[in-house]
């Protein structure tokens, strides 16, 4: 890999985004070698690191959107989708939660932030294989980011107005889908910004 | 939803106590309503200080008391159709004789009276507010779900592609120029390929602009009068 172009320019992350093609003159390309070398390795760490942050906070937000578990309260949880009670044994009765307005949006900005991640990985894979070299994964981090804050958002009007459809009562807690999508928001913030400084390298 | 003030009358106007309401309250039915009443009176707010409210129902001739404030002692109705209704926020201290009704019906259609009276101040006019109960449509569900997905999402694609519209136009712009320059030098190029011996430095854009229009005319004439033409063109 001597004959190669020189690695860094300032502002880089330091380590490129995919293997490079073998210059004229140098090194072996990674498959026809059959041994992997250093750089092209951890390129490869980097860009599976990122892919599977990124499946994270998928997944993280597909489970706090879709389990209606955001208050516990003794055997009843509630919201956002439906409100239910264990009765004797393992039957439920679940009813659909309350049609206010706020809980109406909190759902809206769930289902937003959802959208706008998924859309982000999809654009990844785009940009992955059509930006120029030296170019920035720009449309994806901004996806990421909006994600990041539309579950921001939901969860404090959630926190904030939770009382206008429930009685405030002593035994209610917070499910675990609501520490989920707390839990989301810095990581998709921080998937976000990765991808704003990621340069894509040939 | 204009305050009634008090026209002063009389020789001494302010030897009078004044008491404001708003003209006109409106209310949605099963929501709650401030009906505020303050006062301005000349004397000191005393202990003996009282606050009456009453009210008279649209389309009836009677007025029933509904509230008292005497002896700092506020008394609510309790018996009558705003019993557990009513709510007492005011504050004589503070010149303020407001009530709040809960739970808005539409029997609560009417007009309401705040009396103040301090004594020794109890000349005056008490005023009058009328309350008007709507009824609320409620929205579907769904709708303001669906509306904050669609707008969101329709904001986001705008904004999207306004980027990649100017980054489009702005790249086209540039390839315009770029190529408009090169033509440029190209033209250059030849004609000075053409004088083998002297050769000037590559001019800014702007002379290289001017130069090619002197040259196309120093080419014609060129062709009519030969070799000192090139000579006075060097000098530039």
């Amino acid at each position: 890999m001597d004959a190669s172009p020189p690695r860094g320019s300032p502002g880089e992350m330091g380590e490129g985004m995919l293997p490079r093609r073998s210059g004229a003159g140098g090194g072996c390309p990674v498959v026809s070698c059959g041994v992997v070398s250093d750089t092209t390795a951890r390129m490869l760490l980097l860009l599976l690191g990122i892919i599977v942050l990124h499946v994270t906070v998928l997944v993280l937000l597909f489970v706090s959107t879709i389990v209606s578990q955001w208050l516990v309260n003794g055997g009843q949880t509630a919201d956002l989708w439906q409100n239910c009670t264990s009765g004797t044994g393992a039957i439920f009765q679940c009813l659909t939660s309350s049609t206010n307005e706020w809980l109406q949006s909190v759902q809206a900005m769930m289902i937003l932030s959802v959208i706008f991640s998924v859309l982000s990985l999809f654009l990844f894979f785009c940009q992955l294989f059509t930006l120029t070299k030296g170019g920035r994964f720009y449309l994806t981090g901004i996806f990421q980011i909006l994600a990041g804050l539309c579950v921001m958002s939901g969860a404090a009007i959630f926190t904030v107005r939770h009382t206008d459809w429930h009685e405030a009562s002593e035994n209610t807690s917070y499910g675990f889908a609501y520490i989920l999508a707390w839990l989301a928001f810095p990581l998709a913030l921080a998937s976000g910004i990765i991808y704003v400084i990621l340069r894509k390298r040939e | 939803m204009g305050l009634t003030a008090l026209p002063p009358t009389g020789p001494s106007p302010t030897l009078a106590i004044h008491v404001y309401t708003p003209r006109e309250v409106y209310g949605t039915v099963g929501s709650h309503v401030t009906l505020s009443c303050s006062f301005w009176s000349s004397e000191w707010i005393s202990e003996d200080i009282s606050i009456t409210w009453h009210f008279q129902a649209e389309g009836s001739r009677d007025s029933i008391s509904i509230f008292h404030y005497a002896k700092g002692q506020p008394y609510i109705d309790d018996v009558g159709s705003f019993k557990e209704r009513m709510e007492w926020v005011g504050n004589p201290r503070r010149k303020d004789g407001s009530i709040v009704i809960h739970n808005l019906d539409y029997t609560d259609n009417g007009t309401f009276t705040c009396d103040v009276k301090n004594p020794p101040d109890i000349v005056g006019k008490s005023s009058q507010v009328t309350l008007y109960v709507l009824e609320k449509v409620p929205t579907r569900y769904g709708v303001v779900l669906g509306s904050i997905i669609g707008g969101v999402l329709l904001l986001v694609a705008l904004l999207v592609a306004v980027v990649y519209l100017l980054r489009f136009c702005w790249l086209r712009r540039q390839a315009v120029l770029q190529r408009r320059l090169s033509a440029m030098e190209k033209g250059k190029l030849q004609r000075s390929a053409k004088d083998a011996s002297k050769r000037s430095r590559q001019p800014p854009v702007l002379y290289a602009m001017l130069d090619h229009s002197r040259s196309a005319k120093a080419a014609a004439e060129k062709k009519s009068k030969g070799a000192p033409g090139e000579a006075r063109k060097d000098k530039k």
